[in-house]
């Protein structure tokens, strides 16, 4: 087993004690509610889109340290994105998480700050906790409201 | 030892003879000497349990109940005086009232099926009580909805029990069938099943107790409780996963219908119509798990052995000096807090979840389980999405509850 640390590194506990983005945006028809049957986390993805571009991400919910600091930094790092981008990069970071992707020095620039969510691949069953919001996140972008399950 | 943990020698001994009964107590996780408090989740095997189940696959490997050979009636004798010591260990009448299953979730399935189909229709209500084990509200659900009857809930109070006065106000003569837990394992709730079942019946009702978690920790005995149905699992009580057992007395039984249909359920096979077999065999299709009903026979012998008179006494000093230490912690919960508790301490933390809690104790080498424990209603009634859970059996030791103080110690000051 890695040492504990590298799992829950600073910015993973900081983005837990102060998640960003927390809350919920009214007036919008994105937004998904997933659940991760294994633990019963749930949480709520609300997006606002200028065009097919990204303009603004929020979630609410209550989950454990890497569900909700991998939200959290999902929040940050979606803004801006197109649709496409948003695909792309969650795309990248599961097939990393599940050990389809090699974390290179390549994909680690890729991931950018999520790379320091790349520890639960140590974790087998923690893999589903820092997924959640992403899953969720698809959800709410294809405006499917709910039923996202990490299964 | 610790200081504040009752020192009686002669007690510590006794447990350290337990331990060496299981093995696998001897194995390092992560480094650090294995600290197993999942035994809500699961038991650990006694060596006894392991040498039973291999001797069979070494020496007696054979179908039952249909060979003519020497090793088929070796194996069926085997297995047959396996539900002859769990008739003993439950005080059942005689071996027809006992069923084997694949667990407790089958146990419960099976009388939801054969009993409720048959017996349930609209207007009829079925009992059960808000901490249920999923296994015993998921079936009671998809049997009322396809017979029209009613599924009603019996609340519990924020300490995690019930009320009789509840009880009584909910059974009329439409409750038909009362389904509870005996000790529940989201919250180490003892139930005053024996109150529940004297009321049930008084109205007309059966009662199923769902004896998953509190066989190992409470003895039982059939005749004395009243129940009309009882199920467990062979892998709470040491012994192998995928056995169970269904109780049922006699008389019901027989007029059960079959649920699942197969090999040795039958007496006669004809296209135009079959006819079943003598009990318990009418609800046992298919070939067995042999090995884990001769196991499950062995686990219960030993169970005897060390006395669940014994057992209860040390979980209730653990558990005591647990939820003692435990609250000690500032920020820590615990939720359910019942007069009358056994083996299980439930909690949450502020600020920091069941799961990265797991995960950190893990590392420390203690097993506890972290989620929602299959009682979803329960966490609701919380406001809670999961907790943590220790749970304790007789092989554990105080200062096994101070290394998973000192493991909590760490995850607060982690994520402090």
């Amino acid at each position: 087993m890695m040492d504990l640390r590298e799992l829950y590194q600073d910015l993973i506990v900081d983005h837990n004690k102060r998640p960003r983005n927390f809350g919920k945006i009214d007036d919008t028809t994105y937004y998904a509610e997933g659940f991760n049957p294994l633990c019963g986390d749930q949480l709520t993805v609300y997006l606002n889109l200028d065009g097919d571009r990204i303009s603004k991400v929020t979630f609410e919910g209550e989950g454990c340290a890497i569900s909700t600091a991998s939200a959290s930094m999902m929040t940050e790092i979606l803004t801006g994105k197109t649709m496409a981008e948003a695909d792309e990069l969650f795309e990248l970071f599961h097939q990393v998480l599940v050990g389809e992707i090699e974390l290179d020095d390549d994909t680690t620039l890729q991931l950018g700050k999520l790379a320091v969510l790349t520890g639960v691949r140590a974790y087998p069953s923690r893999v589903k906790c820092a997924t959640l919001a992403w899953h969720t996140c698809q959800g709410a972008l294809h405006k499917q409201h709910d039923g996202i399950s990490t299964e | 030892m610790n200081s504040t943990a009752v020192t009686d020698l002669n007690s510590d001994d006794q447990v350290a003879q337990w331990r060496a009964d299981f093995p696998i107590l001897k194995t390092q996780v992560n480094g650090h000497p294995l600290v197993y408090l999942d035994n809500g989740a699961t038991t650990q095997k006694p060596q006894v349990v392991i040498d039973a189940v291999s001797h069979y696959y070494e020496n007696t490997n054979s179908n039952i109940h249909r060979g003519v050979h020497q090793l088929s009636e070796l194996a069926t004798e085997a297995y047959e005086n396996g539900r002859e010591q769990v008739r003993r260990f439950i005080g059942a009448a005689s071996v027809k009232e006992v069923v084997f299953t694949r667990g407790t979730t089958e146990s419960i399935n099976l009388v939801a099926n054969s009993w409720g189909m048959a017996n349930l229709k609209a207007g009829d209500e079925v009992l059960v009580t808000e901490m249920e084990h999923h296994s015993n509200i998921v079936p009671w659900q998809m049997v009322t909805e396809r017979t029209g009857a009613l599924l009603k809930v019996v609340p519990i109070n924020d300490a995690g029990e019930i009320s009789l006065d509840d009880v009584r106000g909910l059974i009329s003569d439409r409750t038909k069938m009362v389904a509870i837990s005996q000790l529940s394992n989201a919250l180490g709730t003892i139930n005053p099943v024996k109150e529940v079942i004297e009321m049930a019946h008084q109205a007309g009702a059966l009662v199923l107790v769902d004896g998953a978690q509190a066989i190992a920790h409470i003895p039982v005995d059939m005749a004395d409780l009243d129940c009309d149905f009882y199920a467990f699992s062979g892998h709470k009580i040491f012994g192998p996963t995928g056995t169970g057992v269904l109780y049922g007395k006699e008389a019901l039984l027989e007029a059960m219908p079959p649920w699942q249909g197969g090999g040795d359920m039958i007496r006669i096979v004809r296209f135009e119509k079959s006819t079943w077999n003598d009990l318990p065999y009418k609800f046992e299709a298919g070939t067995p798990n042999i090995a884990g009903g001769i196991g499950l026979g062995v686990a219960l012998d030993y169970v005897s052995g060390v006395s669940l008179e014994k057992i209860a006494a040390h979980e209730t000093e653990l558990l005591n000096y647990a939820s003692r230490k435990l609250q000690e912690l500032p920020g820590l919960k615990l939720i359910g807090t019942a007069k009358h508790r056994a083996s299980i301490a439930s909690f949450v933390l502020d600020q920091l979840h069941a799961h990265d809690l797991g995960t950190i104790l893990d590392s420390e080498g203690i097993a506890i389980r972290a989620g929602h424990h299959c009682a979803m209603p329960v966490m609701q009634h919380y406001g809670v999405a999961a907790t943590a859970r220790a749970s304790f059996a007789f092989y554990n030791t105080f200062s096994e509850v101070d290394r998973l103080m000192d493991g909590l110690n760490k995850a607060v000051e982690m994520f402090g």
